[in-house]
């Protein structure tokens, strides 16, 4: 509420109607999604890391390059990517307060996920080319 | 300008008497966050792969060391717990579980399910990975 006010306005009159873009649910529903992707994903994932143990880097590669094991590691790190940036963001948004800093984490961990995901990606598409 | 009034603030976490639910809720961020900085590893692991054998070998001298076995060891158990404190968060969603005994029971359920399938995943492991 201000005290010295130049405007006749009310501080509600000032806000009302700004408020929502009406998109507020698109990250809550794309987190769930996302985890519920995972979650299919999950026993198929752990097989095919039980899979590659104690293998050396020739049977991995071989194995890493198969049509359905890399479209099912495509799909997981694809899934996590999305979610672990949207939860990350929660995160930084309920404990930084300061507006610049605040900013600054966004876009760290916009990078972030972005890096680690095109490194996987890329990784699996060279596997699968057999290059 | 604008002159601060002063609200009264809802209590902060120390007044709480603490639940299972309440620290449950903040090892399933904890989780999350490591999970976050372990993908890391992930992308270290199929890189290592993509780029040859020596670079691989890099990669399983890790993994094999003392510390990077701990590292794996809990990079398993928060992800397994993350994905089972996550369905108990999806059950919560549809509005279900939600009582004084079905909260508690998601609750134990998602912390002792992740302990017992990390111990389970880790002697199968060795067993798979021990016969190669």
């Amino acid at each position: 509420m201000s005290t010295t006010n130049s405007s006749i306005r009310t501080p509600l009159g000032r806000v009302r109607y700004l408020g929502s873009a009406h998109a507020g649910t698109a990250d809550f529903f794309r987190q769930r999604l996302t985890g519920v992707a995972m979650t299919l994903l999950m026993i198929p994932a752990i097989v095919i890391v039980m899979m590659l143990l104690g293998r050396n880097q020739a049977g991995a590669a071989q194995i890493l390059g198969s049509l359905p094991i890399a479209v099912i590691l495509l799909l997981f790190i694809v899934a996590s990517a999305w979610h672990m940036k949207i939860g990350m963001q929660v995160v930084i948004e309920d404990y930084v307060h300061d507006e610049k800093l605040k900013l600054l984490a966004i876009i760290g961990n916009h990078f972030f996920t972005w890096v680690v995901a095109l490194v996987a990606i890329y990784a699996l598409v060279k596997l699968s080319s057999g290059v | 300008m604008t002159a601060r009034i002063e609200r009264p603030l809802s209590p902060h976490l120390q007044t709480y008497k603490w639940t299972m639910t309440m620290a449950m809720s903040i090892v399933h961020r904890v989780t999350g966050i490591a999970l976050y900085v372990g993908t890391i590893l992930l992308a270290w692991w199929l890189m290592a792969a993509a780029s040859g054998p020596s670079a691989y070998a890099t990669f399983q001298d890790f993994t094999g060391s003392f510390i990077g076995r701990l590292i794996v060891f809990g990079y398993t158990w928060a992800l397994i717990h993350h994905l089972l404190s996550g369905i108990r968060h999806l059950v919560w969603d549809l509005g279900y579980g939600f009582g004084k005994k079905e909260r508690e029971w998601l609750t134990w359920g998602a912390l002792i399910g992740s302990i017992t399938l990390t111990i389970l995943l880790w002697i199968i492991a060795f067993v798979a990975g021990g016969a190669r």
